[in-house]
């Protein structure tokens, strides 16, 4: 058994693991009970396993848990902040983007980083910044009007 | 080995906290004598051992009963429970809208319970479109009928006939005295109506209550915002695939490499080393792993060496190659041929003839979230967690497939990924229920995504062949219709001898279920027609990956793909406007009683005023430089529901790439209950269809299928999505404000006819005529070559 110390959404854990190359994901998920982030390929090609570390989107389902050790690790359960919605999400319930939902935390932790990086992103900006976080109902109209509803939020509240 | 005695309680409570303790304590919930009698001695023994300790049976919810639909609190509040699943498109958000408007509450003090077979009636799960044409009626039947009994309630307590009653918000008044009011939570709240409804099944279920009009309706066609919205975006859901028990094992299935391998031998001393491995379980061609944790169990079935046996005839032709096959091959079934006036003289007395084929590849669901389900076996029962949108139809299947009287199983529904139809849900739900009895043990099994994305069922693919004959004035007089589905052995839901793991343990079904073909059902006019519809067969009928079972409007899409682009064919042929083409058609067909033929013609012209559509022929190449565009319409009806697209294209005759730009889609479902929520599942169907006209095919070589992840198997991304969709709600009823306006499924018509209307796009703009879908970069750009275009 290895120990491992993660930091998410600003809680220091400690977890024993046989296998330190196992991926983020399960970690997350099954040591740490974080349903925000999903399995949806392993392949990294899809975006549903998305967090945020570094201030960059890694898809936790093919990084090994060891490379996450000692960095902050954010998922979608650490996006709000003292209780009070991220504008992207205040901006996903305002646009009603979900349908299944599934995939919705890799698009709104992509859509955190794009916006982080990108305060004012143009309608290409965001078709490339998001091409590759996929979603099967679907909802990208309304996840691309989000983004701009956010964007818009944001600049205002600086 | 460990054994639970107790059903973990924490999952259900976090679902549903109160139900099955109102069920409990009201008495709803008692075990019959006659189930009793059907469970083995042993089991009935372990049954009154653990009844003790909260583990009941579970009894079918009387539909017959009030209060199987709608509990009452004494805060006033209501919950209603909906046999139905509501798979992220709203459907939950309107049964609370209808009924809390037919109740007379206010909707915010409302709630609703999905899905669950133990404390929900049977209403089907999801399928078809219909929980608002189907069961809307009968869940706004419920909810008048409990007003009716409040009034009667509220009448004996203030000592005043109901003619002198006012009801506004749950709160009954006296018209002659305001000032005397009671609440329905005050009436009723926390304990049962006892109240018997009618009804010859679920369907049909009512009480003697009326319906209100629809002039007296407040919630409905108003749009709240849907209440399962702010969890899915805060990260507190809670998913089907986030189920975890005490005591879990994680399982991984091992498929057979090729298609139609036999199993020769497991060499189980591979994965002694992994940590944490607990089984292999193999019965017959199927092949699991389990161990404690998930990434064991994906590491052992990855290491796990079996030796399989390919079949000695090929189970398929290579994908490149299916058409031809299918074209020759001689139908396992064909449907009695729809015929009217005289085709053939018709057709030789013709001006003009045209003639077309159309290829539609196999499709997948292709869900974003591979298959998956949690089985705990506790009990000597079954409680299967799981998204599937037929959990009631899983229950029974489940406790076919394992021999368990259907009252010692249940299916707790949660959300999940949603696909559109008859997925690998289905067979993740038997398959973890099957792990959970062998191991004694819950068991969470999930699919993994090369799995999922070649094993699915597929909507099947289709070659048509069609010749229509114009009259001298360009009139449609003579349609030879001929379509062939590969469609034999479509899979059914949850059927227990079809699931994948009934074929791979020898226990399936003798004869496969025959499969349909497709013919168009839209209201156009055509006084001479014949209607062929064939199904064939690939040569491995069983434990293939090429298997088929609905998805998204079954075989909608690939129809009127042919039928569309062959209208619009003709159009073009008669160098009409495509639009007024259509509507000559439409004016033409003989009316229905759902006035079909009326709100086709709305809904279509609705959709011409949307767009400024301005009359001319197609086609007419516009260029700058190396982008065409062109615009394209298509019209389809589902059921009751009449959708019509107008889309502009881009063509890029460097690349191939084919873009649309802007989409107006006009659309009669009758009643809309949400048109917000109604907006959306609008524009994602479009996209869903728009995905299937540019994107999506399943592909397979001479053994098995090769698409396998989301780089072979490539999907609508951001990029592709129009810069403008705009919808039109149309209510083409020719009574339009009648006061029993229907309301009409939405979630499958809007995705039929885009492949057609993208086809008639690229026409428009190029002049050359795609009749093989999807039109990807590749196949769009070597027929603008084939064409000098």
């Amino acid at each position: 058994m290895s120990t491992i110390n993660l930091t998410v959404n600003g809680r220091p854990h400690t977890v024993e693991l046989q296998d330190l190359t196992t991926p983020l994901l399960y970690v997350l998920r099954n040591d740490l009970g974080l349903e925000g982030p999903k399995f949806g390929c392993g392949l990294g090609q899809c975006g549903a396993c998305t967090v945020i570390i570094r201030g960059e989107a890694v898809r936790s389902c093919s990084r090994p848990v060891s490379a996450a050790q000692g960095a902050e690790i954010t998922t979608l359960e650490g996006l709000s902040a003292n209780g009070k919605l991220h504008p992207i999400q205040q901006a996903w319930i305002d646009e009603q983007v979900p349908a299944c939902g599934f995939c919705q935390n890799g698009q709104m932790l992509t859509a955190k980083v794009l916006l982080d990086k990108n305060p004012r992103p143009t309608d290409a900006d965001i078709r490339q910044g998001m091409a590759n976080t996929l979603c099967r109902c679907m909802t990208y109209y309304r996840v691309q009007a989000a983004i701009k509803r956010a964007a818009t939020t944001m600049e205002a509240a600086r | 080995m460990i054994r639970f005695t107790l059903i973990p309680r924490h999952i259900e409570d976090a679902i549903d906290p109160s139900r099955r303790a109102f069920m409990k304590h009201t008495g709803l919930l008692v075990i019959s004598v006659g189930a009793m009698a059907a469970v083995p001695s042993a089991l009935a023994e372990a049954a009154g051992q653990t009844a003790a300790r909260g583990a009941d049976p579970y009894p079918d919810p009387d539909f017959r009963q009030l209060d199987s639909w709608i509990v009452i609190r004494p805060d006033n509040t209501a919950t209603f429970y909906v046999g139905k699943t509501d798979l992220g498109q709203g459907t939950g958000t309107a049964f609370r809208q209808i009924m809390s408007d037919e109740l007379d509450i206010p909707y915010a003090n409302t709630s609703c319970v999905m899905g669950s077979t133990d404390v929900t009636v049977d209403q089907g799960g999801s399928g078809g479109s219909d929980a608002l044409q189907t069961d809307g009626y009968p869940m706004r039947r419920v909810a008048a009928e409990a007003r009716r009994v409040l009034l009667e309630m509220g009448s004996e307590r203030l000592g005043v006939p109901v003619a002198g009653l006012a009801v506004a918000d749950g709160v009954i008044s006296v018209k002659a005295d305001p000032s005397k009011t009671v609440t329905y939570g005050q009436l009723i709240g926390g304990r049962r109506f006892n109240v018997t409804l009618t009804g010859a099944n679920v369907d049909a279920t009512t009480g003697v209550a009326k319906l209100k009009p629809v002039q007296e309706l407040k919630m409905t066609g108003r749009s709240p915002q849907r209440y399962d919205i702010p969890s899915k975006v805060d990260g507190s859901a809670k998913w089907a695939v986030g189920v975890t028990l005490p005591g879990m094992l994680h399982a991984r299935n091992v498929k057979p490499p090729v298609a139609g391998a036999k199993l020769v031998r497991i060499d189980e001393s591979s994965v002694k080393d992994v940590p944490g491995f607990v089984k292999v379980v193999s019965k017959g061609n199927s092949v699991a792993v389990v161990c404690e944790r998930e990434e064991q169990a994906i590491r052992a079935a990855r290491q796990l060496k079996v030796e399989w046996q390919k079949p000695s005839t090929p189970p398929f032709p290579p994908s490149e190659e299916l058409f031809k096959y299918m074209r020759a091959a001689t139908p396992a079934f064909t449907a009695p041929v729809t015929a009217a006036g005289s085709p053939d003289a018709a057709l030789s007395s013709a001006a003009k003839i045209v003639e077309a084929e159309y290829d539609m590849p196999f499709q997948g669901h292709t869900s974003i979230g591979p298959a998956h389900a949690t089985a705990d076996p506790s009990n000597g029962q079954m409680t299967i967690y799981s998204n599937d949108m037929k959990s009631y139809g899983l229950r029974n299947g489940v406790a076919q497939f394992l021999q368990m009287p259907r009252e010692r199983v249940r299916v707790i529904w949660m959300d999940g990924p949603q696909a559109f139809g008859r997925t690998a849900a289905d067979d993740a739900g038997f398959e973890a229920a099957f792990l959970a009895k062998e191991l004694g043990r819950p068991v969470r099994l999930q699919w993994m995504r090369q799995e999922e994305t070649a094993w699915d069922t597929k909507g099947p693919a289709f070659a048509f062949k069609i010749r229509g004959g114009l009259d001298a004035q360009g009139s449609l007089i003579a349609l030879d219709w001929e379509a062939r589905a590969a469609d034999h052995n479509h899979i059914g839901y949850n059927e227990p001898d079809s699931v994948l793991i009934a074929q791979f343990t020898g226990q399936r079904r003798a004869t496969p279920a025959r499969g349909s073909s497709g013919a168009p059902v839209e209201m156009y006019g055509i006084p001479n027609q014949r209607l062929t519809q064939h199904v064939v067969g690939l040569p491995l009928v069983w434990e293939t990956p090429v298997r088929t079972g609905n998805l998204r409007d079954p075989n909608g899409p690939q129809t009127a793909f042919a039928s569309e682009s062959f209208i619009d064919e003709l159009a073009a042929a008669a160098k009409a406007d495509p639009i007024a083409f259509r509507l000559k058609l439409m004016e033409a067909a003989q009316e229905d009683s759902g006035f079909k033929k009326a709100r086709s013609i709305a809904t279509l012209k609705a959709a011409a005023q949307a767009y400024g559509w301005e009359p001319r022929p197609s086609p007419e190449p516009r260029a700058t430089g190396d982008v065409l565009t062109g615009r394209g319409v298509a019209y389809a009806i589902r059921n009751q529901t009449i959708a019509v697209e107008i889309l502009d294209v881009e063509v890029n005759r460097r690349t191939g790439r084919v873009w649309v730009k802007r989409a107006v889609i006009a659309h009669d479902c009758g009643l809309v209950v949400n048109p917000e929520a109604l907006r959306r599942t609008l524009e994602n169907g479009f996209l869903h269809g728009l995905s299937r006209s540019t994107h999506e095919e399943v592909t397979f070589d001479g053994e098995k299928v090769t698409t396998v992840d989301w780089r072979s198997s490539p999907t609508l991304t951001h990029r592709d999505v129009p810069e403008k969709i705009e919808i039109v709600l149309v209510n083409g009823d020719p009574n339009k404000d009648r006061p029993d306006l229907p309301h009409y499924g939405a979630g499958e018509t809007v995705v039929k006819p885009t492949i057609a209307a993208v086809a008639n796009a690229i026409y428009d703009a190029t002049g050359v005529r795609l009749r093989r879908a999807p039109f990807r970069d590749a196949r769009v750009l070597a027929a603008l070559k084939a064409a000098n275009a």
